[in-house]
C-alpha cells in the first residue's frame, strides 16, 4: 500500500466517498470484539423499552467505518494524529438482511505548518447526519 | 441530578496492564471489515516501519471501555447504564498501538453537566506505554437521557 505525500495534498480536495453497509451481524460482532455489550445494540425489545426507535449500531462502529475513508486515503493508519467525532444521531438498524447503511464522504480542510493535515469528515444514515464536527489530523510524509 | 457532581476529577487506575495482541487487533479490524494489512499481516507492518502488526485508530476504545466500566459501575457515581448513549469520542495518538504494547491506563471524570433533560459524563483515558511514553489519550462523553 503506498502512502499519500503530504506535497500531493490539496486543500479543498474531496476523499472518494464510500459507503459501509451495518447490519444485526456486524453490531454483535462489534460488541464482542470491543467489550461493548449495552443491550441497546443488539436487543430490540430492550431499545424499544428505553425509547429507542430500534437497536442502533455502535458509535464506535460508525466511528471505525468513517476511518476507513480516512486510512485507505493516506495509505498508513498510523498517520492518525487526532481523529474525533460527535455522534448526533443513531445509525438505526432493522432486523433484515440489508440493514443500514452509512455513508461517508471528507474534504480536505487544511495544511498545516507543523506538516499534518486536518480533515473533515460527513456521515449520513437513513437521511440523517449521525457525525458532527468529524474531523482527524494526519502526519503525512 | 442523579449523578453525583462531587466525583469531577476523581480517577480510576485499571487494575492491570492492557497487552495489545495481533489475535485481538484481528479480531477488532474484522469487526470492523477493515482488512489493512498493516493490521494482519507483520511483514506488511514491517515494510512499513512497524515493529509489529498495529492497531485501527478506534481499536483504544477497548481501554476506554475498560475505564468507563469502571466508573459507571461505582454506585455512587449514580450512572443508570441503561440510560446512556454515546455522545462524542476523541483519540489524540503520540504513536499507533502495536502488537506487544503492554499499556497502563487511567481513567479520569473530566466533565459533570446537566443539558436539556439529560446529565453528560465526560471521561478521559490516558494509555501508556511499559517505558512510561505518552501512547493515546481517549476522550469519552456519554450522555445519560432523561426519562
Amino acid at each position: 500500500m503506498s502512502r499519500l505525500d503530504y506535497k500531493a495534498v490539496e486543500v479543498g480536495a474531496r476523499l472518494p466517498e464510500r459507503t459501509f453497509p451495518v447490519r444485526r451481524s456486524d453490531l454483535v460482532r462489534y460488541a464482542g470484539a470491543s467489550g461493548d455489550f449495552n443491550p441497546i445494540h443488539w436487543n430490540e425489545r430492550f431499545a424499544k423499552s428505553v425509547g429507542l426507535p430500534d437497536v442502533i449500531a455502535h458509535g464506535m462502529f460508525t466511528m471505525a467505518e468513517a476511518g476507513r475513508v480516512i486510512t485507505d486515503w493516506t495509505g498508513d493508519p498510523g498517520s492518525i494524529v487526532d481523529y474525533a467525532v460527535r455522534f448526533s444521531a443513531p445509525v438505526v438498524v432493522p432486523d433484515d438482511d440489508e440493514g443500514a447503511e452509512i455513508t461517508v464522504g471528507g474534504k480536505v480542510k487544511s495544511k498545516n505548518e507543523d506538516g499534518t493535515v486536518t480533515v473533515l469528515l460527513t456521515a449520513r444514515s437513513g437521511g440523517a447526519k449521525v457525525l458532527v464536527k468529524a474531523t482527524a489530523v494526519v502526519r503525512l510524509p | 441530578m442523579a449523578i453525583n457532581p462531587d466525583y469531577l476529577g476523581r480517577e480510576y487506575p485499571a487494575p492491570e496492564t492492557y497487552e495489545v495482541t495481533r489475535g485481538k487487533i484481528r479480531e477488532f479490524a474484522e469487526a470492523i471489515n477493515d482488512l489493512n494489512p498493516v493490521y494482519l499481516d507483520q511483514a506488511s507492518a514491517k515494510a512499513m516501519g512497524y515493529p509489529d502488526v498495529i492497531a485501527p485508530p478506534t481499536f483504544p476504545v477497548i481501554l476506554g471501555m475498560a475505564g468507563s466500566a469502571l466508573a459507571i459501575a461505582d454506585p455512587e457515581l449514580g450512572v443508570d447504564f441503561s440510560r446512556v448513549v454515546h455522545g462524542d469520542q476523541s483519540f489524540h495518538y503520540s504513536r499507533p498501538l502495536h502488537a506487544g504494547d503492554v499499556l497502563t491506563t487511567l481513567t479520569r471524570i473530566t466533565d459533570i453537566k446537566a443539558l436539556g433533560g439529560n446529565e453528560l459524563l465526560t471521561l478521559e483515558t490516558v494509555a501508556e506505554a511499559a517505558d512510561g511514553q505518552h501512547v493515546v489519550t481517549a476522550g469519552m462523553m456519554l450522555v445519560v437521557r432523561g426519562s
